[in-house]
């Protein structure tokens, strides 16, 4: 490693005598944007970087999150870093931050005021440690939308529900209607479920106790209860013969209104806008499941590993002008706009935002409208266990609710 | 050998010893060290690195403190881990046993003189060409019930025609021996192929001389002829379905819920998405005593002199 570290500072020291009086660098970015959506709005960064004098160089991994992720860590530990990269926020970058390895931004933070335009404070809470910011959020996705589909429910001649206990009541009408009552992705977009169901049935008092006190207690009292009778309420409705591969499946049956609805996260607008549907029209969003004004937000975020020693200043300079750039307004809507997410700060125009959006967007404006994260608040060790869990019960119709309950009691017992 | 022991017995100087440990055989000796190296840093060391991280409770990074067998405990008790287990041990019986008697079968049946045996040869193998993940892929969709096989043949007017295996939870590994079977019969094939190819003529005309029924010559004295063949292909094969990880991936993704998990695929995830070393560890050292406990008495019995020679 540290023949491979000081090969590496060489080449670096080569290269940048020979760009130094340029006073400008090449920055390798990694991210896992691959799709068409994502792709065109990371051009969008790539392009205002590229307009202060600087190279952006882009490395596009596969895999998205879980296969990338780590591609991107071991990147880091190995020592051979890129200079900017996106990477989940959470305790794997902690523990990143803890062994040295993440340069800190408190003074770019401190100097720019990030404090005082950000839309909410406890976005920049995922890239604190110990007082300081290390990564930069640059969007809000979330996962607890519910997405209707009012073509669905008038072959069935129902009303289109106002939230999930409308909804839910309606599974087996429009079973008989011929129409599959829960569309669902085989696979990871299940994993996403569960934590809506615990915001929006259970409540906020209710995700803050067993995800921010991890208390076991409250799993297993009542209000959690409904949580999991509304989790097998789904795996009941939900046929596995019927389960299609890809969350863009679900997108399409339900602009068809071949399935009623769905829970994911809002990125699903992404399909729903690529191919042409419109928003209140083709496709319903209600945030919260209707049941609750506070949804999470979790977003992606940029990290500036450390480079060796004796890279270039330019370089370094680089990794801070982009920092800078990336929370800047053009580079919000710019970038937002492309990928259907919701900006970091709401003091710019997005007058081009569609109705779901703008419902998002009015959450995010009011005091404590977002929800401390699960990614933030568990540590991925338990998130896995929850998974693990959430996919064996969900699988398994002979599970029994308290058998669930008492297994799900005891993974947040354990939780650290 | 034999030199060594007459070396020995003439007590050589300190020099002439020397001598021996690093001027003789210079360059094998030469040729010999990156591998010894590799063995020696790569197999070994990092072997020794995972039982020892194993015993700590490590998140993310190698970092943590002794704590015994607390992952072993947990492990054991994960549902997951066991079910993994359990799927390893139906998966690899039926893998086996499956492969190693249809790739005989199908190498005797080529073994006939039949015409067109290098196109038969080659179309067999072609599987084994593709990586398990495109396997996974194409299987994935053959057998999605929404897509493939099933809706196909009720599109053609099988109404009641139904195979959604990969959907069901207890018929889902089977689903997986399917794909692997396809993948790598052909393998095994050829493997079997050319060991009866390596039975000398002279053998079958005894045989035949004797009046010895075919199935019978093939059974009595071309299969245990064929013994080297037999375990490199069981050592090859067996080693492909210890490691299982790649084609579950791109098939089943471990699902319907955790129906189809292994142990790979736990260590795997519980490294990296769950960032807990220490369980994962725990668990691919448990792998490796897996393998080990089959491997070191094979390994006595292979390797012991050989007396009756």
């Amino acid at each position: 490693m540290n023949i491979a570290k000081r090969l590496l500072a060489t080449v670096a020291m080569v290269a940048g005598l020979g760009i130094s009086s340029s006073h400008a660098a090449d920055l390798e970015v990694t991210h896992w944007w691959t799709s068409g959506g994502e792709s065109a709005a990371v051009a969008e960064f790539a392009r205002l970087f590229n307009a202060t004098g600087n190279r952006w160089v882009d490395s596009a991994l596969a895999g998205s999150g879980t296969g990338a992720n780590p591609v991107i860590i071991s990147r880091i530990l190995g020592g051979n870093p890129m200079g900017a990269t996106q990477m989940n926020t959470g305790r794997d970058a902690e523990e990143l931050i803890k062994a040295g390895l993440l340069t800190d931004l408190t003074d770019i933070a401190k100097e720019d005021g990030w404090y005082d335009f950000f839309a909410d404070k406890t976005l920049l809470k995922p890239c604190e440690y110990e007082g300081k910011i290390y990564c930069v959020p640059i969007n809000i996705h979330s996962w607890h939308w519910l997405w209707l589909s009012p073509k669905a429910f008038e072959k069935a001649g129902l009303p289109v529900p106002k939230d999930w206990n409308e909804y839910a009541a309606d599974f087996g009408k429009l079973r008989e209607a011929g129409v599959v009552p829960f569309g669902l992705a085989a696979g990871w977009p299940l994993n996403g479920i569960p934590q809506v169901l615990l915001a929006g049935v259970g409540g906020t008092d209710l995700w803050m106790k067993v995800y921010g006190d991890k208390d076991a207690a409250t799993v297993r009292g009542p209000e959690f209860r409904k949580v999991a009778e509304a989790f097998a309420q789904i795996r009941d409705a939900v046929n596995p013969a019927e389960v299609v591969p890809q969350f863009a499946d679900v997108a399409n049956q339900i602009m068809q209104g071949t399935a009623a609805g769905n829970i994911h996260g809002d990125w699903i607008q992404g399909e729903f806008s690529l191919a042409g549907a419109v928003a209140g029209k083709d496709y319903d969003c209600i945030p919260g499941l209707g049941l609750n004004d506070r949804i999470e937000g979790g977003g992606d975020a940029f990290y500036f590993p450390k480079l060796p020693e004796g890279t270039d200043p330019a370089v370094i300079e680089a990794q801070k002008t982009l920092a800078r750039l990336l929370v800047s307004k053009e580079a919000q809507l710019a970038f937002n706009l492309k990928k259907g997410s919701m900006p970091i700060r709401t003091d710019i125009d997005l007058s081009g935002a569609n109705a779901c959006m703008k419902k998002g967007l009015e959450i995010l404006s009011s005091p404590d409208g977002l929800l401390p994260s699960g990614e933030v608040l568990l540590s991925s060790d338990t998130q896995q266990q929850l998974v693990d869990l959430n996919q064996e019960f969900f699988s398994d119709k002979s599970y029994a609710l308290d058998d669930y309950i008492e297994a799900y009691a005891k993974i947040i017992e354990a939780a650290d | 050998m034999a030199e060594t022991s007459i070396d020995a017995a003439a007590a050589p100087p300190p020099s002439r010893f020397l001598y021996n440990l690093f001027r003789r055989n210079l360059s094998a000796k030469v040729a010999a060290t990156p591998m010894v190296a590799t063995v020696l840093v790569v197999f070994v060391g990092c072997t020794l690195w995972t039982v020892y991280y194993s015993f700590t409770n490590s998140r993310a990074l190698p970092t943590g403190d002794f704590v015994g067998f607390a992952q072993y405990e947990r492990l054991f008790a994960a549902r997951r881990w066991n079910v993994s287990v359990r799927n390893l041990l139906l998966f690899g019986v039926l893998s086996l046993v499956l492969s190693m008697t249809i790739g005989f079968l199908l190498a005797v049946l080529m073994d006939q003189k039949i015409r067109l045996e290098n196109t038969l040869r080659t179309i067999f193998l072609y599987p084994f060409a593709l990586s398990a993940i495109v396997t996974g892929l194409v299987w994935q969709w053959i057998m999605n019930p929404t897509l493939g096989l099933q809706t196909t043949l009720r599109n053609l007017g099988w109404e009641s025609f139904t195979f959604d295996w990969i959907t069901n939870t207890d018929m889902v590994i089977y689903a997986l021996v399917i794909a692997d079977l396809w993948h790598k019969t052909g393998f095994v094939t050829v493997l079997m192929l050319a060991g009866l190819r390596s039975i000398d003529d002279e053998i079958w005309k005894a045989a035949r001389v004797d009046g010895i029924p075919t199935w019978r010559t093939y059974l009595s004295i071309v299969l245990p002829m064929m013994r080297g063949v037999i375990i490199t292909t069981l050592v090859i094969v067996g080693s492909a379905i210890v490691r299982l990880y790649d084609l579950v991936v791109a098939l089943t993704d471990g699902g319907p819920g955790i129906a189809s998990e292994v142990p790979a695929k736990y260590v795997i995830n519980y490294m990296f998405s769950g960032g807990n070393l220490g369980q994962a560890l725990a668990g691919s050292t448990i792998m490796l005593a897996a393998v080990l406990v089959f491997l070191i008495p094979w390994a006595i019995i292979e390797f012991r002199p050989k007396k009756e020679r």
